[in-house]
């Protein structure tokens, strides 16, 4: 049997001498945890966290065809992006399945930034590659190092690090070009994966440890620490963030998926779009529905969902939330029952725990 | 981190003979692994258990982890405590994260489990 080595990031050695538990991730081996995951995860609610995100994937779109590329591609609309704007979507087959999940920015005129989870990077960029026509899709993911900087104390830490203007930074969008900690040709997108405010600060690969370095000793007054891969996890499904390859996946359209907002169906042609617009039109079979425990329990991916002793789907993700402090959990439902506050049972262990289907998200931050 | 006077299992629970009956409770080593204990499922006093079978469960935020019996017999004791608090079974797990006491049914079954330096050896600790 062939063994694949692991990929490591840029980061490695700063995630050991952290005492970091490593686990395997997308063929990468990431942090999963340094303190603790209930203690990561308050302090990016209360404070600030560094995530280590390297492994993530980016694919840049340029050329006079880049915009019609990308708007074949994805689902929301480049059209209205201007540059240093950005947006989150998903990436359809022609079945409405969908491919990945995604950020797109737009850099320039012709120039497009795709931001890719790792497990799905080299598929994506194969899938890129393929439809981008009078313009040229390159992956540099191996360029770029990438840290999510997330929480209240974010901006305060981060702007002392960096001459660019952060206050005039709004969120989903990019400042290109920028120095932070002394590393020169970095993108800062005021954008995240945690329901806090918050910065993805992309620099060159080798030079992630020293931004990474300079942003733990100037944050560590605020409270700064670096999370793993479990809180980015919790923190991610209290805002009910999708995780690809969990809730959504080539089987799943964004339309079934609490995705429709970054469907613009009426932009022209993309991938994926005829089926899209047949499933608007007849409704679809099933939705991803928020819920939350009842009582003392634990819903966990694959659990069934149950109502009226009969099966009506399963967890796509499920966890303690550390910070609403109970069983929540995403799952396929029938759209019948779908509508916040209608009871459901998670089959836990043998027997029907009492759930009730919430609005999403689970957490939002205060303005 | 590993009393002397307790007898470990290959699934990570501790065994303290106490006049006669057993408390049990799961290891530093166990604990640790699963980190953020947040709910702890007992079982009722009055419930039979088998040496090595599961009778409760312990949930972290990560992961889903039984509870093996260390010794058969029937449980007399559940911590309820651990309700309101399950993160002691993290910060104290030989005292206040004990979990239940046993009526054994042969005290002499805690021959099969392993001593504080051949579980060391287990866990890749030992010397």
């Amino acid at each position: 049997m062939a063994v694949e080595r692991l990929k490591r990031t840029s980061l490695y050695s700063r995630h050991v001498r952290h005492g970091a538990r490593l686990v395997e991730f997308g063929g990468w081996e990431m942090p999963v945890q340094y303190a603790g995951i209930v203690e990561e995860h308050r302090a990016v609610r209360t404070a600030a966290g560094l995530f280590d995100v390297s492994h993530m994937g980016e694919v840049e779109i340029e050329g006079p065809g880049a915009l019609d590329s990308v708007q074949r591609l994805i689902t929301n609309d480049a059209a209205r992006l201007g540059a240093g704007a950005g947006l989150y979507t998903a990436m359809c087959l022609p079945t409405g399945g969908i491919v990945d999940d995604l950020t797109v920015f737009r850099l320039g005129e012709q120039r497009f930034l795709f931001v890719v989870n790792a497990s799905t990077t080299d598929k994506d960029f194969a899938w890129i590659r393929e439809h981008t026509r009078h313009a040229v899709a390159r992956n540099r993911s191996p360029e770029f190092g990438l840290l999510a900087l997330q929480g209240p104390k974010a901006p305060a830490i981060l702007s002392r690090l960096t001459r660019a203007d952060l206050s005039g930074l709004r969120y989903f969008h990019i400042l290109d070009g920028v120095e932070v900690a002394g590393v020169r040709g970095c993108f800062i997108s005021r954008t995240g994966y945690t329901g806090e405010d918050g910065f993805e600060v992309g620099c060159p690969w080798d030079a992630a440890p020293r931004a990474w370095d300079a942003l733990l000793e100037t944050g560590g007054p605020d409270g700064l620490v670096p999370v793993g891969l479990g809180a980015r996890d919790t923190l991610r499904l209290e805002a009910a963030y999708m995780l690809y390859g969990n809730d959504i996946d080539e089987t799943t359209t964004p339309l079934e998926a609490p995705l429709s907002w970054t469907v613009k169906l009426d932009k022209g042609e993309f991938i994926g779009r005829d089926v899209l617009l047949r499933q608007k039109q007849e409704g679809v079979r099933r939705k991803l529905a928020g819920f939350e425990m009842l009582e003392r329990a634990i819903p966990r991916h694959g659990y069934a969902l149950v109502a009226n002793a009969a099966t009506i789907g399963r967890v796509t993700s499920g966890t303690f939330g550390p910070w609403v402090e109970k069983g929540i959990g995403l799952g396929y439902i029938p759209p019948e029952q779908v509508r916040p506050g209608t009871a459901i049972g998670v089959e836990i262990r043998g027997r029907p725990a009492r759930a009730a289907v919430v609005k999403l998200p689970f957490y939002k931050r205060s303005a | 981190m590993y009393p002397k006077d307790l007898r470990y299992s290959s699934e990570h629970e501790w065994a303290k003979v106490e006049q006669g009956r057993v408390r049990v409770g799961v290891t530093k080593f166990a604990a640790d692994k699963m980190s953020d204990v947040v709910f702890v499922e007992l079982p009722q006093v009055g419930a039979a258990v088998t040496f090595m079978q599961p009778f409760g469960v312990i949930e972290s935020v990560k992961a889903v982890s039984d509870i093996y019996a260390p010794v058969s017999g029937k449980v007399v004791e559940v911590n309820t405590a651990l309700g309101d608090t399950p993160e002691v079974v993290n910060s104290d797990p030989y005292g206040k994260g004990w979990i239940v006491v046993i009526e054994p049914q042969d005290l002499e079954e805690l021959e099969k489990l392993m001593t504080a330096d051949q579980y060391l050896k287990v866990i890749g600790e030992g010397k």
